[in-house]
């Protein structure tokens, strides 16, 4: 029983890390208000099918956590949420993805107001050109025509919420660029967060931090759920485990298991899952 | 002493291997060197023989504002300076923005189709054609047409000239901005047009400028375009649809001639063109160090 014995170890590492950063019980997936509804996505680049018949629900005000091996699709999941697929020719969706009853696949609605309502953070910072506050301002004056004092404040709410306030309210003026790779993330969902989205999507938003900035910007996951439905794509599973309420495991572009994260970690009813989180993959 | 089954190691200094990769390294550095001497052999020789020759017509302050002289008179090249900076002007004004649109859709919107591609080969043809060609085109669609030599015309054919160089340091420049950046702002909600407007086009401004700043330079001293365009005029003129003097045609008649003080006004429009496009590149160039 070599096997269970490393399962035993590696289990309550995740136990802890689950029972000091949540806060909130977990509740069952079918009592929760329901923000995007997949149903049988399937997704290819040319010819590759990248994505078998998804489907699941994702809810509303919650985390929920993508993992999987490196290509098994997870990225690409969350890449069909706002449609980012749509910049590349010869990507396509094809099945339903549903927000307040509109199918976002097929949807006639202007794709930019899809993404101003699903904001995104992608795995690398990325900074705009230009100052720390217009990094900020850029995304709000897409849709809102605010007033210097109103945008100030905004920008300030912002940064706030991102946990970034502090570190440069003096530098506002100064290009987002020259911030740390930690700083730069944070700015970044502070960007994603200002233009009020509805939806916010995080690519491996940690990957590229120290753990510090991790630290930081995981404590932010924890706080953001109070307002927006957020969905993190993550290889770190200690970290799905810390910050998610659901986690949905993936494997060769199907969806193997969606559940709680705590039935996930502790109880996976499928094999493969157990492989994973164990570590006895591949 | 078999390598291959894991005896002895293979890594020390009498290695055969590594000691002729050490003769090749020093073989292939020594022949890179003498090639980088002599390159800057002829580069030195050639603005040593300018500032030699054109110096003293550089250092009289009659260059900058007397007309060209008829031959045996005193005179300057002020009409000509003034005509070149003029006509590289409207030219670089006309061509800039229609080479950084077609860059910009190159890069940003046909990107790897067909009209893409095709554009960009036709680019590739039009940056390395004759200026020569540039200038016999359009003697024969203006100026044979409207009947005589104008700055226009001249400005024209440099613009044509600017164009491809500013199209190709657009589409490059642009094509190095990474697509996450482009995806960042689009995740925002942010229509296309406004994406390359206010992100990619600040992300690859340098680079952007430096092409400017390096088509103004290859023009500058272009004489064949304004031989068949601009022409030469020997007096002041602020008419734009009249011939108009400039450094590179006033260069050329001075220089053929037999006169030994055209000859020295000839050598001094050749070292002002020379440091200006030095000048021009110095700035490039710091542009571009201060944008990493």
């Amino acid at each position: 029983m070599e096997a269970a014995s490393t399962a035993a170890t590696a289990r309550p590492a995740i136990h802890t890390a689950m029972r000091e950063n949540r806060a909130t019980e977990p509740v069952a997936l079918a009592d929760l208000k329901v923000k995007l509804r997949i149903n049988k996505l399937n997704f290819y680049y040319g010819g590759f099918h990248a994505l078998k018949n998804v489907t699941m629900d994702i809810p509303e005000r919650k985390v929920t956590a993508f993992i999987g091996p490196s290509g098994c699709g997870k990225s690409t999941l969350l890449r069909t949420f706002n449609r980012m697929y749509a910049l590349y020719p010869e990507q396509r969706a094809e099945g339903e993805i549903l927000m307040d009853g509109e199918n976002l696949v097929t949807t006639k609605q202007d794709v930019s107001l899809i993404r101003a309502k699903i904001g995104m953070v992608f795995q690398k910072p990325t900074p705009f050109p230009m100052s720390i506050y217009d990094n900020i301002a850029f995304g709000v004056r897409l849709f809102e025509d605010l007033s210097k004092r109103e945008m100030d404040e905004r920008v300030e709410w912002a940064l706030g919420r991102a946990a970034i306030w502090n570190e440069v309210k003096d530098k506002l003026s100064q290009s987002g660029q020259s911030l740390s790779g930690g700083q730069q993330q944070r700015l970044c969902i502070a960007r994603g967060i200002a233009i009020k989205p509805e939806v916010l999507l995080l690519d491996e938003p940690c990957s590229a931090l120290d753990p510090i900035s991790t630290a930081k910007v995981e404590e932010l996951i924890h706080e953001l759920k109070t307002d927006y439905t957020v969905v993190i794509v993550t290889h770190n599973m200690q970290q799905a485990a810390r910050v998610s309420d659901f986690t949905a495991y993936m494997y060769l572009g199907e969806l193997i298991e969606y559940d709680v994260t705590d039935t996930i970690f502790i109880k996976p009813k499928k094999a493969a899952t157990e492989d994973y989180i164990t570590g006895r993959f591949g | 002493m078999s390598a291959a089954a894991g005896g002895q190691s293979a890594i020390h200094s009498g290695n055969r291997l590594y000691r002729s990769r050490k003769r090749v390294n020093f073989f292939l550095l020594a022949v890179s060197s003498l090639a980088l001497a002599f390159g800057l052999f002829w580069l030195v020789w050639i603005l040593g023989t300018l500032l030699y020759e054109g110096g003293t017509a550089l250092a009289r302050a009659t260059l900058y504002y007397e007309m060209t002289p008829p031959p045996g008179a005193n005179g300057g090249l002020a009409n000509a300076i003034a005509g070149s900076l003029v006509m590289v002007t409207a030219g670089t004004l006309i061509g800039t923005p229609i080479g950084i649109l077609a860059g910009t859709y190159l890069a940003e919107y046909g990107r790897s189709g067909w009209l893409a591609g095709a554009t960009r080969f036709l680019n590739d043809v039009l940056l390395s054609a004759p200026s020569i060609v540039m200038g016999l085109f359009v003697y024969s669609v203006y100026v044979a047409k409207v009947g005589h030599f104008s700055a226009w015309a001249g400005a024209i054919a440099l613009a044509l000239l600017v164009i491809p160089v500013v199209v190709r340091t657009t589409d490059d420049m642009l094509k190095l901005v990474p697509n996450t950046l482009r995806e960042a702002a689009m995740a925002l909600g942010c229509p296309a047009w406004k994406m390359v407007v206010s992100v990619t086009y600040r992300a690859a401004r340098t680079g952007i400028l430096t092409g400017i700043l390096l088509a103004i330079a290859r023009i500058s001293g272009e004489t064949a375009p304004l031989l068949f365009t601009a022409l030469n005029n020997q007096f002041w003129s602020n008419n734009m649809n009249a011939p108009m003097a400039n450094l590179p045609v006033v260069i050329f008649q001075f220089a053929m001639s037999p006169y030994e003080d055209w000859h020295r006004l000839a050598w001094g429009g050749a070292a002002l063109i020379t440091l200006a496009v030095l000048v021009l590149n110095i700035l490039a160039r710091a542009l571009f160090r201060k944008s990493d």
